[in-house]
């Protein structure tokens, strides 16, 4: 896991972030149409519901976060659903760095791993050393991935230089974490700037990009998304590096995230339609897709009752 | 070497591919075909009723995808033609010229209703007679064609406004000749605007795609339309002969080869008959270096490959400016991948089949040529079916303006790719070609947007998009690409005697 380290100081030819490529609204919006009228039905249908439970991120970021509805969470992420038979868990759950160490406990052995949001989550509007130090309690708690926010402020400046070095640096302390970076790209309102982030953040040593932290809206639209997975696929083809994928705040249906799926077997293909390289950043998704599964197998539709909240 | 040092040196490695198979595959999602109910033998529509051919005689028409025969059809001659003509005329006299204008708008909203009614039928059987995908015809085609009769119905009663200060009137009996690649939506090109103006109408649609006129038939019937207004007559190349050479018609609107369009041009010759031409093209799509270069690739594939390649303004000319070219071709290629080509009637096909088996024969000659001329050909890695008529989407590179593929028009999913280094140097390459229907310009400039669409000789012109068409919007040619535009007020006035 090491090969993670540090791996920013890699990169010898370091565009200039100014010139990234430009991205045509109009245009994306009509890609992403093109994969909404993709029509996945029948089997595909059930290994693409299947394979978003896997993907997802089980969320909670609240100020009313307790131990005891971390630990139900956690018990959720293993138990999606016991009466349905062949279910995978989700990848992770995803809490604030004061509940990592219960997380972990909780979740044990079960392969399901801890995200942390970390520098001053959601505005990141604090010092450089508070938010390393909010990175490394994270880390020393047992956190497995780190959720950073960039500063959109330094950002929209025009100080990408200060945003990449900011990066490195909580990517530095992120030890042998995987450092996810949220761009809050309801705050950066145009495509141009997301793919601009976008570039920073992967030259700067991003594992995963990531949309947004739920708190603001519009979060992960189709055309945000999409932008980001042009980005890595660039990035890839230029460095060979693999850089995963995660949106976050409102996908909220199972419908929504199969063409998210499609979005990305179509853009990045197949390598990545696994939960090391995509993930989904969602607190009611999972319950939509169980009950999506359920109808596959019935053809009946349960009422949301018979799917636990936690 | 261990892992940590390979991954320490990532950009001494190869550059990346993807792969775009298996993992997760589309399950089949084929369009129901069981609300389509197609009679085995279609007839004439002549004065308001489905009438046998004088000639006795019937063709197949098949579905190019399975190469299965759908139903028959009549095929008309020369005394279908006079019957059917001498109806218009009569409809022109009696009944279409003495409605009120007002009254003739009903009827055209009329027909765009029904048409929107049955659009789900409509697209299914678009799909089986022509190949082309269901995506398209339910999404593109069907639509399109209600919208040209509802754009046109409103102008019906306007006409006056439509040309002010002018005095207008209607020609008297339209004949309208219409291809194979868009069959009703150029039916509905052709008659719609036809029908607002005030004049009569005998359509000849394509051989190998008349069955979506027929229909079309059957709705004008159900909306009441007077006997003898439309009359539609389905045949060969004779059939639209008859047409063109008959003595009692004013106007001639025909859509197809520039080889026909030359024949008829010379045939209309002296004859008085209002004439316009929407013939051939040999489109540029032209990418500078500062363009949105994934939206740019979009806008190729659906430039090139949209309906096979059957576009006539498809954008079959690429020209790419050197500093980019290779990041635009390497993405074109992974775009290539991932385009599903097959069942035209799955929801998830993106290319479907060939037209017909003649046109199979021509894009196949063409990519021989091609490699003949020692282009450097790339195909997509898709399957195809083994029955029916299909061509994997295909780029060539290495060509220059003097090959073949860059000058003759192909109608097929084949795109032929040049670089270019100036702006001078793309303008005068683009427009060194007889054709000049559309043109493409990719550019986050604004300015040289302006610039190339003053200097590309080319009816149409999208700027960051392709193969955009609405009914307010005119659409036509210069050079060999014909003459006269349809859509719009101008397609409006291609249908009118226009005085002071």
């Amino acid at each position: 896991m090491s090969s993670y380290m540090n791996r920013n100081k890699t990169f010898k030819n370091i565009p200039d972030f100014k010139l990234s490529p430009a991205v045509d609204k109009v245009g994306v919006e009509e890609r992403v149409a093109r994969f909404q009228t993709r029509s996945i039905k029948n089997e595909s249908k059930v290994q693409g519901l299947k394979m978003v439970l896997n993907m997802i991120d089980l969320t909670t970021l609240e100020g009313k976060d307790t131990p005891g509805k971390v630990r139900q969470m956690c018990y959720k992420a293993q138990h999606l659903h016991d009466l349905q038979e062949g279910l995978p868990t989700v990848a992770a759950v995803c809490v604030y760095p004061t509940m990592v160490a219960e997380a972990k406990k909780a979740l044990g052995d079960s392969g399901i791993k801890v995200a942390s949001v970390s520098t001053a989550f959601p505005s990141g509007q604090s010092t450089r050393e508070i938010k390393l130090l909010d990175t490394r309690f994270a880390v020393d708690n047992g956190a497995d991935e780190i959720d950073m926010v960039i500063s959109r402020g330094k950002f929209l400046a025009g100080d990408y230089n200060f945003v990449f070095d900011e990066i490195a640096a909580i990517k530095e302390a992120c030890g042998k974490a995987r450092l996810k970076v949220i761009f809050e790209t309801g705050e950066l309102a145009s495509l141009d700037q997301v793919r601009r982030a976008s570039d920073i953040a992967m030259y700067a040593g991003a594992d995963f990009i990531k949309t947004s932290t739920g708190k603001i809206q519009p979060a992960a639209t189709m055309q945000v998304t999409y932008t980001m997975l042009c980005a890595i696929k660039d990035f890839y083809r230029k460095t060979g590096v693999k850089v995963g994928m995660k949106p976050a705040g409102g996908i909220s249906s199972a419908k929504l995230a199969l063409h998210n799926l499609v979005m990305v077997k179509e853009t990045l293909g197949s390598d990545w339609l696994n939960n090391e390289w995509f993930r989904f950043g969602a607190s009611s998704l999972a319950n939509d897709v169980l009950m999506q599964l359920v109808k596959q197998e019935t053809g009946h539709y349960q009422s949301a009752d018979y799917f636990s909240i936690d | 070497m261990t892992k940590k040092d390979k991954k320490s040196e990532p950009e001494n490695q190869a550059k990346k591919d993807f792969n775009f198979n298996g993992t997760w595959d589309y399950s089949p999602s084929p369009e129901s075909t069981s609300h389509v109910k197609l009679k085995e033998r279609y007839d004439l529509y002549i004065d308001g009723k489905f009438v046998a051919p004088a000639s006795k005689k019937y063709f197949k028409s098949t579905n190019p995808a399975n190469e299965q025969v759908l139903a028959e059809v009549a095929y008309a001659n020369e005394a279908d033609v006079d019957k059917a003509v001498k109806a218009a005329r009569k409809a022109y006299e009696n009944v279409w010229s003495k409605l009120s204008a007002k009254e003739r708008g009903k009827y055209i909203y009329r027909i765009a209703r029904l048409m929107q009614e049955k659009a789900r039928e409509l697209a299914v059987v678009e799909t089986l007679d022509a190949g082309k995908t269901i995506r398209e015809s339910r999404d593109v085609d069907v639509p399109l064609a209600c919208n040209h009769f509802f754009y046109y119905a409103g102008w019906a009663d306007k006409l006056e406004y439509a040309f002010p200060n002018r005095n207008v009137s209607a020609l008297g009996v339209a004949g309208q000749i219409i291809p194979w690649n868009f069959p009703l939506l150029m039916a509905a090109w052709k008659i719609a605007p036809a029908l607002a103006a005030g004049n009569t109408v005998v359509l000849k649609p394509a051989e190998t795609t008349p069955l979506t006129a027929m229909l079309l038939a059957e709705i004008i019937h159900e909306s009441g339309l007077p006997a003898g207004v439309v009359n539609i007559l389905t045949g060969y190349g004779d059939t639209g002969a008859a047409i063109v050479n008959h003595p009692d018609i004013n106007k001639i609107a025909f859509t197809g080869s520039t080889n026909v369009g030359k024949i008829i041009q010379k045939a209309v010759a002296g004859t008085g008959k209002k004439l316009t031409l929407e013939l051939g093209g040999k489109s540029a799509n032209i990418i500078f270096e500062d363009a949105p270069v994934d939206q740019a690739v979009e806008g190729i594939v659906n430039g090139i490959f949209f309906n096979q390649g059957h576009v006539c303004c498809a954008g079959s000319r690429l020209f790419v400016q050197e500093s980019v070219a290779e990041e635009v071709i390497q993405k074109l290629k992974d775009r290539l991948d991932t385009l599903y080509v097959g069942d035209p009637l799955d929801k998830n096909t993106d290319i479907g089949a060939i037209n017909s088996k003649e046109q199979l024969e021509t894009i196949q000659k063409y990519i021989k040529i091609g490699k003949d001329e020692g282009a450097s050909m790339y195909e997509s890695s898709c399957e195809i079916p083994e029955k029916g008529y299909f061509v994997r989407p295909t780029l060539f590179t290495d060509v220059a303006q003097s090959s073949r593929i860059a000058q003759e028009e192909i109608f097929g999913p084949v795109l032929t790719i040049q670089t270019f280094r100036t702006i001078d140097e793309v303008i005068q390459k683009a427009n060194n070609s007889p054709y000049g229907l559309a043109a493409g310009v990719w550019t986050d400039k604004g300015s040289r947007i302006f610039n190339m669409t003053t200097k590309l000789r080319a009816g149409v012109i999208w700027a960051n998009t392709y193969n955009k068409f609405d009914p307010t919007s005119p659409f036509g040619g210069y050079k060999e690409s014909g003459f006269g535009r349809e859509g719009g007020l101008q397609g409006l006035g291609a249908y009118l005697k226009i005085e002071r």
